[in-house]
Order: C-alpha cells, then sequence, then structure tokens
C-alpha cells in the first residue's frame, strides 16, 4: 500500500517530470485537458489538416509552429469551432475538452466559445469605450450587476498591466489607444469571460518589439493559470516563451515535443530543415 | 520624359475641368431656382395653406405641400428602415459570404434600383385599387417606401460589405450570439446607414410622378393615414403649369423650399450620426 502523502506527491511530482518528455504527456492529462483525434479539416476538396493527434499539455505554453499555408491557423480555428461560419469547411475527427467532444451535435457552440479566450492577429477593439469593451463579454454572458462587472473590469484590466495607463479615460473610445495597448486590451477582454484556454493567432505579429515583448510576458504570465495555445511564425518567438512545440507541415503534424528537446535534437529532417532555414 | 509630364498635364486638366463642369452645373441650378424664387420667396410661403381658390392661387403658401412632404419620406423611411436593416444585416452577417441567396438578393435590387419612379406610382396605384385604398397619406408612404427601400439597401449593403471579418470574429469568438454580434455591428455601421438614409431622402423627397396619382393633393394639412397628402414636387408641378407668370415664380419659391428641406435634413442626419458614432473605429 501507498501511503496517502506519497501518492499526492506522485501526483504533484509528476506533471513537472514529464513536461520534458512528450511520450508521457498524455498520461499527464487525464483531466481538464485539451485532446485532438484524428482531425480532418477540408475546405471545398482541398485537404487541409491531415489527422491530426495531439494532446495539449494543461498550463503551459503550446506553440504550433511551421511554414505558412501548413495549417496552423485553420487547426488553431478548429479548436474555437470558429469554422462553422464557413459551411466549406468539412471537419471529422474528435476534439475533447475535458474529455468531450466540442464537435458533439449536443454541444453548444457559445460555450465552447467562452472556454476559448481568442487574441487574433491584429487587434479588433469593439466601437465602445475601454470600459465596455472588457465589460462586453461578461455582460452577453448574463452579469448584470454593476459592481461585479466594475470588479471584473478592473482585475483584468490590472492583470494585463493597461489598468494605470487608462484609469483616467476609461469611458473614451478604445480606438484611441495605442496597436499594442489595444492588444493588450483584447486580451484583457478575452479573460474577462473567464476562459480556461488561450489561443492566439499570431498575436504579436502586428506589434512593435517593446509592446510583442509586453505580450509575451503575459503569456508567461497566463500560463499559471490557463492552458496557453499559440500560433507564431517566428522561431525566436517560440523559442523565448513555449514549453512545448508543435510542428506542422503541409497540414501534419511532423514532430512534438519540448521546447528544449525540439530545438536541441530534432528528430525529423524536415524539423531540422525547416529549423536550418532551408525552407520558410 | 517630357511625354510623361505631358500625360500627367493633360490628364490633370481632364479632371480638373470635369470637376469644374460639375460645379458650375450645380451653381447654376441653385442659382437659377435662387435667382426665380428668392422674389417670390416670403415668410407666409413657408407658414401658410394656400389661399385665394385651390393650388393655382396667388394667395397663402406652401405649408400643406412642405408638411405633406416631410410625413411622406418620414413614414417611407420607416418603411424601408424596417425592411432594409435586418435584411442588409441577413445577407451580410448570418449568410456565408459568396451565399447564392445574398447573389439572388443583390441582383433583385440591382433591378428594383433601376426602374423608374412613374413605374413605382403606377405600381402603388394599381395596389392601392386592389386593396380599396384611396389617394392618400398611406398611399404616398407605401410607394415611396418601395422608391426608397432598394436605394437605400444597395448603398447599406455596400458599406457593410466593406466591414473587416475582423469585428464579427472579435465577436463571436468573445461567445457572442450572431444577435448580439449584429447590434455591435450596428453601432459600427452607423454612419454608413446614415449616408443611406441621406441618399434615400435625396431621392424620395424630391420624386413627384410616385406621388402624382398615390398621395393625391390638398390644400390641408393631412390629420389621419386615410387623407390625400400635398407635396412639393407636385406643387411646383402644378404651379410651374399655370398660365399667371406670378404663379409660375412661386414655383421656384416652392423649389427653394425643397432645396433648403432636404440640406436641413442632410445635416441634421450628419449631426446625429457623428453623435451616434463618438466610439466608431
Amino acid at each position: 500500500m501507498i501511503s496517502l502523502h506519497q501518492q499526492v506527491e506522485t501526483l504533484t511530482v509528476n506533471p513537472v517530470m514529464t513536461t520534458d518528455r512528450p511520450i508521457q504527456l498524455r498520461k499527464v492529462m487525464q483531466n481538464h485537458t485539451l485532446r485532438v483525434e484524428n482531425l480532418d479539416v477540408y475546405i471545398e476538396d482541398q485537404h487541409i489538416l491531415k489527422d491530426i493527434n495531439l494532446s495539449i499539455p494543461e498550463k503551459s505554453i503550446t506553440c504550433i509552429i511551421g511554414p505558412s499555408g501548413c495549417g496552423k491557423s485553420t487547426f488553431l480555428k478548429t479548436l474555437n469551432r470558429m469554422h462553422d461560419e464557413t459551411p466549406e469547411v468539412r471537419i471529422s475527427g474528435k476534439v475533447l475538452v475535458n474529455d468531450e467532444n466540442i464537435y458533439d451535435r449536443n454541444v453548444n457552440v457559445i460555450d465552447t466559445r467562452k472556454r476559448m479566450g481568442l487574441l487574433a492577429q491584429r487587434p479588433c477593439p469593439l466601437p465602445m469605450s475601454i470600459f465596455d469593451n472588457v465589460a462586453y463579454g461578461p455582460r452577453i454572458h448574463g452579469i448584470r450587476k454593476r459592481k461585479a462587472i466594475n470588479q471584473t473590469v478592473i482585475k483584468y484590466l490590472q492583470y494585463v498591466g493597461l489598468w494605470d495607463e487608462v484609469r483616467g479615460r476609461i469611458r473614451s473610445s478604445a480606438t484611441r489607444l495605442s496597436i499594442g495597448q489595444q492588444q493588450r486590451l483584447c486580451l484583457a477582454r478575452g479573460l474577462a469571460i473567464e476562459p480556461e484556454y488561450i489561443l492566439g493567432d499570431e498575436a504579436t505579429s502586428a506589434l512593435d518589439p517593446l509592446s510583442t515583448k509586453t505580450i509575451e510576458e503575459l503569456f508567461i504570465k497566463l500560463k499559471d493559470k490557463y492552458t496557453v495555445i499559440l500560433v507564431t511564425h517566428t522561431l525566436r518567438q517560440a523559442k523565448r516563451i513555449a514549453d512545448h512545440i508543435v510542428f506542422m507541415y503541409l497540414g501534419k503534424i511532423i514532430e512534438t515535443g519540448s521546447t528544449e528537446e525540439f530545438f536541441g535534437n530534432p528528430k525529423h529532417k524536415l524539423t531540422r530543415d525547416y529549423l536550418s532555414g532551408s525552407f520558410s | 520624359m517630357k511625354k510623361k509630364l505631358l500625360e500627367e498635364r493633360i490628364f490633370k486638366a481632364i479632371m480638373v475641368s470635369a470637376a469644374i463642369v460639375i460645379l458650375s452645373v450645380l451653381l447654376y441650378i441653385i442659382g437659377t431656382v435662387l435667382y426665380k424664387g428668392l422674389p417670390s420667396l416670403s415668410w407666409d410661403m413657408i407658414t401658410k395653406l394656400p389661399g385665394g381658390g385651390f393650388y393655382l392661387g396667388k394667395e397663402g403658401g406652401v405649408l400643406n405641400a412642405i408638411v405633406g412632404s416631410v410625413y411622406i419620406i418620414l413614414g417611407a423611411l420607416a418603411l424601408s428602415l424596417i425592411i432594409s436593416v435586418p435584411l442588409v444585416m441577413y445577407i451580410n452577417f448570418y449568410l456565408p459570404p459568396n451565399s447564392k441567396f445574398s447573389k439572388v438578393i443583390r441582383f433583385s435590387l440591382d433591378i428594383l434600383f433601376g426602374i423608374p419612379s412613374i413605374v413605382y406610382g403606377a405600381f402603388g396605384f394599381a395596389l392601392m385599387i386592389y386593396l380599396g385604398i384611396r389617394a392618400s397619406l398611406l398611399g404616398g408612404i407605401i410607394t415611396v417606401g418601395m422608391l426608397v427601400m432598394p436605394i437605400m439597401m444597395r448603398s447599406f449593403d455596400e458599406i457593410a460589405r466593406l466591414l473587416s471579418r475582423e469585428l464579427p470574429d472579435a465577436l463571436l469568438s468573445l461567445g457572442a450570439t450572431k444577435y448580439e454580434m449584429t447590434k455591435v455591428i450596428m453601432r459600427q455601421l452607423m454612419p454608413g446607414l446614415m449616408t443611406a438614409i441621406l441618399l434615400a431622402v435625396g431621392r424620395g423627397i424630391g420624386d413627384a410622378a410616385t406621388v402624382l396619382f398615390t398621395a393625391g393633393y390638398t390644400d390641408n394639412i393631412p390629420v389621419s393615414l386615410n387623407q390625400p397628402a400635398a407635396t412639393l414636387p407636385l406643387a411646383i408641378f402644378f404651379q410651374l403649369g399655370s398660365p399667371v407668370a406670378e404663379v409660375q415664380n412661386r414655383a421656384y419659391a416652392s423649389a427653394v423650399i425643397l432645396t433648403v428641406l432636404i440640406l436641413v435634413l442632410s445635416f441634421s442626419a450628419r449631426y446625429f450620426s457623428s453623435k451616434f458614432s463618438k466610439n466608431k473605429i
């Protein structure tokens, strides 16, 4: 018999140990996980994603990299069902969030999207004030009490480090912020719907280096509470912030692994070619 | 090199002269209307009903036509807004892009757009006979509504199509329903809607052929929807047709009033649109 103490120890130690060994990742994430099984995506007749099988480790940053057109963004969109808006897209396979397939017929798409906070390539503030931008999500999800909304707005503006910069003009239009501030506002807006996952679709590609750094630092801060999945085309960014790397090429997953292993000792020839810059 | 410079100059000259032609035509029209109309324009014209025997008289004013025109255009705007806004939202943000249905809708709107106003007038008249409505404010509103609806929809649609997919996507990814998304998009599109309304007003308020059979003409201000209503274009039409020179000049005064009315409506629409869209991107 193992003592309770030992059990707790193995439970808590295991995740830390296994982060370096991708083969064992699946075991760690039995609860509160995101798993993709046999996912195929077609846009009209084109086979965009081919038999994707993947587990995303929780409370860490997973970066999806690959040359343009490899299907990274398409993959990200399957996670919050944004393909529902385009009828040409056909999806087969499973995306399991906490063991529930989000493409099941009885799963509500709104609930799924609420679990996934999306940070788009370019910030797109809503045509309303800074305050209302952050308050929008909680409001549409049924929070009416003014005090609760105020608290939420302040909390997440503070979280993204925007509160001190905007507290004097919280009621003015969100479009007057700089683009870096707008991206942080969009992050706060996404966090205010209290998601479990943060999806970033090249979320820093429109930003200047300084704003990029701020956003990257926020991602690192976010992984304490959330599972962060980022699509990026800058290898250096992936190297800087990712815990796990997924390398895609022509709609297939070529290699996955921890950041150190992936960059230090890539196994696949394609990966080595990509990392050495033979193609991009 | 010389050839390029010459090319540049020629095209600049063409563009500048085109602008000058447009401006001079506009000034000429406004000048004529003001020159002929201002002497006959008096306070009485704006504030009094016609006096001295039916609309051919020299006494009184055209208040009946002013009020009638405003009633009809407001009614027509309300009618076409109720139909245009949901339709434009539907084909742009509910249906997938490139859907066949929205293509059919846009094509039909283009056809409706090109139908001459007299045909709307005749159609409205036939419809009224079928429904048993006499020449009335209601008949005018329905017919002018049909005339301005395609104009409003098509111009609003053009602006809605220009909206980038980023805003709808951002809203949907926050877990908004399509209806919640539409409400935010409408805020963004408010200035565009105002432009569409202005175009509709400009076309609808000055049109004589649609109201000729459907709204009728009267010396009084209508107090209910089934009473006939006078309109400014018809006032101008009847006054110009009079053999009496003084009455003919009053037609130009009526034209001044109509022009000013359109300007007032335009400016107030612009004012309200800038108020609405304080937080626009």
